[in-house]
């Protein structure tokens, strides 16, 4: 194991955490949009090609976090514009990024006919 | 009477703020001990054989399905009221907003009620990432036939 | 202009009663509730048929108190937190008793009251009633807010919709409470958008009411003004206002007045963040705390005012500002 990795992966990780909730408690975004905002920043990481070298440095780090979701987003459509031309635009976009969303989805129906609601707790 | 900008004045002077220094610090912890967590489970992935292209996809589902246990065992929301963006921010918080909804709605039906509103959050975020990866692929296309 | 009635006869508070959930129970009135279900679902199945259940099981215990059947009432206003009223309807339906639905926001407890007061006054063919408001957490999060799984972090200004039920039988005949005085409020713009900051949104509708009421009474004779839910951000607001704006009436206001919302939970101990909110708040803090009270003579006249806050999803999403009501009474101890 790459225990210099490991640390880089808690540390930016962390930090990008650590600005998100700078961000939330200063200016009030309800969390949709802050994964919204996530998303579309991951994709711009990845369009712009600076989430390969922040990966390959923090691996987990960078692609836990939400924005390795944009990234995938933005990974997805190069390679399909790059081996199918301009329907690559369509074809692309969840390629690389179908994995989550179809585990999210199905994980989540999966949950709801195991478990009952529960009240919320002050503590 | 008070007007509008007297009373906000005086709104903002009553309102506590945030604990900022302690919500940022546990944000970093939590958000940082996940991510260590994600990057333990690859290399372990790793020597389990798993192909390296697919090693960080296993970690995400890995993630989205402890979270998803969390969130139906009622867990998730009681860290997250420490934690913050710390569970916000990786995809744990994306998957407990898929699976809080799915759980909540469940009375309404399986078509409408979980159907429906399994994207109250997630809905947002997969139409956005689709638009920005639109909006990346045009521009990639044209940049190719130019460049 | 908002006008005041003072009543020549009197409406008496025959019975009352409250139910509430765990986090009621571990607050500081948790062992004056009549009755507390720790799983907070009433034997129902979902979150909202659980408030209506609320509803039916105080009405239940506030007429067994007084040995009475619900063929002794005329009639019963009602009002919760749900879409269009249901848990009340829902909840009351089976007793047979003509029925008004209210919506007050969290002034409901307040409103209902005032409007069996007037209705019972107004007219020889009603002689008691009664009056009961509800609100549930988790119904309320998950129409309000969010999924109740949901982990999302609370803002400090934000309150906790509490989950409780009030009710009160109210009649002609001479018991040991009464109702003297009602002044319904007017409709205020608290200027305020964020859903989680209501408080604020309804102080100033609180200092609206409460300004006109003590224009022509004089505050030294109350021994309580108690708001319904402005929660710790909405209260210290309120009493500022009322210092500033009403010299020595407002401090003599400022120093009598508490809030319900800050009564219903322990809040060094609960993490409640500003306080209580909902209808049940002000109407189970009435019953389980500021009645006995009265009728003990430990409060010898009182004024409520619970505050509403009016608005609905669709309204702040469209970034209207939430506005407030609070309608005001006056009840006093009777000497038998």
């Amino acid at each position: 194991m790459d225990i210099s990795k490991l640390f880089l992966a808690f540390l930016v990780g962390g930090i990008v955490c650590a600005l998100i909730q700078v961000l939330i408690d200063l200016t009030k975004l309800t969390p949709a949009r802050i994964l919204v905002i996530l998303v579309c920043f991951g994709t711009f990481l990845g369009a712009v090609g600076l989430y390969e070298s922040l990966f390959e440095l923090a691996g987990a780090g960078i692609s836990v976090p939400l924005i390795g979701f944009g990234a995938n987003v933005a990974k997805g459509v190069k390679e399909a514009v790059d081996s199918f031309g301009f329907i690559g635009i369509f074809k692309g976009p969840f390629a690389a990024a179908s994995a989550g969303c179809t585990a999210a989805l199905i994980f989540g129906y999966l949950a709801c006919l195991i478990f009952k609601g529960k009240p919320k707790r002050s503590r | 009477m008070e007007n509008s900008e007297s009373y906000k004045r005086r709104v903002k002077v009553h309102s506590p703020h945030s604990k900022l220094l302690k919500n940022t610090l546990s944000a970093f912890l939590f958000g940082g001990i996940i991510c260590l967590f994600g990057e333990i489970i690859a290399n372990i992935y790793l020597l389990l054989g798993v192909k390296s292209e697919d090693v960080y996809i296993w970690v995400t589902i890995t993630l989205i399905l402890i979270s998803a246990l969390m969130t139906g065992l009622g867990v998730f929301d009681k860290i997250a009221r420490h934690a913050g963006a710390g569970t916000l921010v990786p995809v744990t918080g994306f998957a407990n907003s898929v699976v809080s909804c799915a759980i909540d709605n469940k009375a309404e039906g399986y078509v409408l009620g979980v159907g429906a509103k399994i994207f109250t959050v997630a809905g947002p975020v997969i139409l956005f990432s689709l638009i920005s990866g639109f909006i990346y692929g045009l521009i990639y296309y044209f940049l190719t036939l130019f460049i | 202009m908002q006008k005041i009635t003072y009543l020549d006869k009197p409406v008496y508070i025959e019975s009352f009663s409250a139910v509430g959930g765990l986090e009621e129970s571990r607050g500081p009135l948790g062992d004056k509730f009549d009755l507390i279900d720790e799983k907070d679902l009433f034997g129902m199945k979902t979150w909202e048929r659980a408030e209506g259940e609320m509803s039916r099981l105080a009405l239940n215990i506030a007429l067994n108190k007084n040995k009475l059947s619900p063929d002794d009432l005329d009639i019963l206003v009602a009002g919760d937190l749900q879409n269009q009223c249901v848990a009340s309807s829902g909840g009351l339906f089976t007793f047979g008793i003509p029925f008004l639905g209210l919506y007050g926001a969290c002034s409901t407890c307040t409103e209902g009251l005032l409007v069996l007061t007037a209705m019972l006054t107004a007219s020889k063919n009603y002689s008691r009633g009664a009056s009961v408001t509800s609100s549930h957490n988790c119904a309320a999060e998950r129409q309000f807010r969010t999924p109740i799984e949901y982990g999302a972090q609370r803002t400090p200004t934000s309150q906790w919709t509490a989950t409780a039920a009030g009710a009160f039988i109210l009649g002609k005949e001479k018991s040991d409470i009464k109702i003297t005085s009602f002044m319904p409020g007017r409709v205020i713009d608290g200027y305020v958008k964020d859903q989680s900051n209501m408080g604020s949104a309804m102080a100033l509708a609180a200092y609206d009411s409460i300004a006109a009421y003590f224009s022509e009474n004089d505050p030294s004779r109350f021994d309580l003004i108690l708001t319904g839910d402005l929660g710790s951000v909405g209260s210290s607001i309120l009493e500022e206002m009322l210092c500033e704006k009403l010299g020595e009436n407002g401090r003599t206001i400022s120093s009598l007045h508490k809030d319900a919302g800050l009564l219903l939970y322990d809040l060094k101990n609960q993490d409640m963040h500003a306080g209580g909110s909902g209808c049940g708040c002000s109407a189970s803090v009435l019953s389980s705390l500021i009645l006995p009270k009265v009728k003990s003579g430990e409060y010898k006249r009182i004024a409520l005012l619970s505050t509403g806050a009016l608005m609905s999803t669709g309204s702040v999403g469209q970034g209207d500002h939430i506005l407030g009501v609070a309608p005001l009474i006056v009840i006093e101890g009777e000497d038998l």
